[in-house]
């Protein structure tokens, strides 16, 4: 009971203080525009612990994040594996080939509308399918290891970064395509010093959609068929076997990794996009 | 007919290098056969054995729109192996999940808008969530809803399906809700309207157009998330399901027919989307 009570006055003085914060002055700093969101997340994982303790929720149900944190440092190891075969060997080459790919056929058929409005419909419509279907059938070409995982990652990620990638090499205005006529300036010479640069924003937009799919696909792949780890593998098997702190554990280097990942690919972007509007502060 | 015309180049494209690789990838098997019983085939003996193989590595584009056919039109809608009844439960997961993360999405969009406290709390947690993979969440939300004593698996779908499809109009809703600017406000100001007020006749009026943009997109993604959820262990019922069965007993032309039937039905959702949208426009009306 006192930790339910504790709890719950911890959340509303907490809430109080961040209240307090966002009205405040400080909230324009760039100390207050990270405390503000830190501060919410801290009291969601003490409001989590409270109730569990609180309530005496059982751990095959949800396990406190204390318990999850122990799990964590004594099981790095088989941690680090997983997150190898699945994120290392599995997203990231995919996420390359998939991506690269896609920018080269973008490249290919700029030249050829009658292609670009062929596959553009065509393209938009498979970006909004649950290409994660795929999956078992990419796994009994590929078989059980990581080539199935990145085979998988490279057909999820490749519509939306198509899509994205000739809506941009379309995004560079009438008056600069004139003037880089006026200059002489060869198909090639205008494609990359003003068509791939003016491309870049929306490159960046279906990367970061890319760089969540990626994550998904390579773990679903697991489901089907994996070697005996991968996290996917770790989080189907744990479950089984109500080992819940475990697959916690596996859900949380998912989630670190997938917003590392995006922020990465975010920096990268703030970094090449420099000029663009939404990049200026 | 000038928009039809590429589209359909590619679509035949399309079918046309799909039949290429499925000889390429079906031979193997074939030429594997004749050479255990000692036997030589030509490629003109091998090409039409290709096409109709029971378990095709690759089934050619007939086989596969004949499953279908057999798992639309062939089954009572309500038998196990209609293709129908599985879509429907797909879709009734779905359309909750989608309704699920409407209401999610809207309702925080309202808060975020409103409480400068929720922008700077919420907002940042809304879009780490997003690079969450949901499908590391989904055995778990499934087993944290059956120890909780929820039969069944419509809801832990729906949770799915709705974490992915919140997202989505939770953006567009606060870009929409702070489209009106301020000579439009001051002007509602002046006429002594209060916060209500303005919320009903400004803001969520304006916003209409971002959340008919959002809806396209959260349906997709609600579908995706219903059959991710149908994926993990267990379930018997849906498009999904029929994924994993095929997968698990060996049978392709199972897996080629859900994978098209789940397309099939991202199409026709999608579709409806536009309807309504097109519909909302006219009721409200902004000229077509």
């Amino acid at each position: 009971m006192t930790w339910l009570v504790g709890t719950i006055g911890i959340w509303l003085a907490a809430w109080a203080l961040n209240a307090r914060l966002a009205a405040s002055g400080w909230a324009r700093t760039t100390a207050g525009k990270l405390a503000v969101p830190i501060l919410f997340g801290v009291t969601i994982l003490v409001l989590w612990e409270g109730l569990v303790r609180g309530a005496g929720i059982a751990p095959v149900i949800l396990p406190a994040p204390s318990a999850i944190a122990a799990k964590i440092a004594v099981s790095l190891p088989t941690l680090w594996l997983d997150f190898s075969q699945t994120f290392l060997k599995g997203a990231l080459p995919g996420f390359v080939i998939g991506c690269g790919a896609a920018i080269a056929t973008a490249i290919a058929i700029d030249r050829s509308p009658f292609l670009q409005r062929g596959l553009l419909p065509i393209g938009n419509f498979v970006a909004a399918l649950p290409i994660v279907g795929l999956a078992p059938i990419l796994v009994m070409w590929f078989g059980f290891d990581w080539q199935s995982k990145a085979a998988v990652v490279v057909v999820m990620v490749f519509f939306p970064v198509l899509v994205n990638m000739v809506a941009g090499l379309q995004a560079s205005e009438r008056m600069q395509a004139d003037l880089m006529a006026t200059w002489g300036a060869s198909y090639w010479q205008s494609l990359v010093k003003l068509r791939l640069p003016a491309a870049m924003p929306f490159l960046f937009n279906g990367l970061k959609i890319a760089s969540t799919l990626a994550l998904i696909g390579a773990i679903v792949a697991e489901f089907f068929g994996s070697p005996i780890y991968g996290m996917g593998f770790r989080i189907s098997t744990e479950v089984g076997r109500l080992g819940l702190d475990m697959v916690w554990a596996e859900i949380a280097v998912a989630a670190l990794a997938g917003s590392a990942f995006y922020g990465l690919i975010a920096l990268i972007e703030r970094w090449v996009t420099f000029w663009h509007p939404s990049q200026r502060h | 007919m000038t928009r039809a015309l590429p589209v359909l180049t590619v679509l035949a494209g399309i079918v046309a290098i799909w039949y290429a690789a499925a000889v390429w990838m079906n031979a193997t098997w074939i030429f594997d056969q004749a050479e255990r019983n000692g036997q030589t085939v030509t490629w003109a003996e091998v090409i039409p054995q290709t096409m109709d193989q029971a378990r095709p590595l690759l089934p050619p584009p007939h086989q596969v729109a004949a499953e279908l056919w057999k798992g639309v039109a062939g089954q009572a809608v309500t038998s196990k192996r209609s293709l129908v009844y599985h879509g429907y439960v797909t879709v009734k997961g779905t359309l909750m999940g989608f309704g699920l993360g409407i209401v999610m999405g809207v309702l925080l969009a309202m808060s975020i808008v409103r409480f400068r406290v929720m922008d700077m709390s919420v907002m940042p947690w809304a879009i780490i969530s997003q690079t969450i993979p949901i499908v590391a969440l989904a055995p778990m939300i499934l087993t944290l809803s059956s120890q909780l004593g929820i039969s069944g698996r419509d809801v832990p779908k729906a949770i799915i399906a709705a974490y992915l499809s919140f997202f989505p109009v939770l953006v567009s809703m606060v870009k929409g809700l702070r489209a009106p600017d301020q000579m439009q406000l001051d002007l509602l100001r002046t006429y002594g309207a209060g916060e209500g007020a303005t919320f009903l006749k400004l803001r969520l009026p304006a916003s209409m157009p971002y959340f008919f943009a959002s809806l396209k997109v959260a349906i997709a993604a609600s579908l995706i998330g219903t059959i991710v959820g149908e994926l993990p262990t267990g379930a018997i019922e849906g498009l999904g399901a029929r994924m994993l069965i095929g997968s698990q007993f060996g049978e392709p032309l199972i897996m080629w027919a859900a994978l098209f039937a789940a397309a099939i039905l991202a199409g026709m959702l999608i579709l409806a989307v536009g309807v309504v949208e097109r519909l909302a426009r006219a009721r409200m009306g902004v000229p077509a």
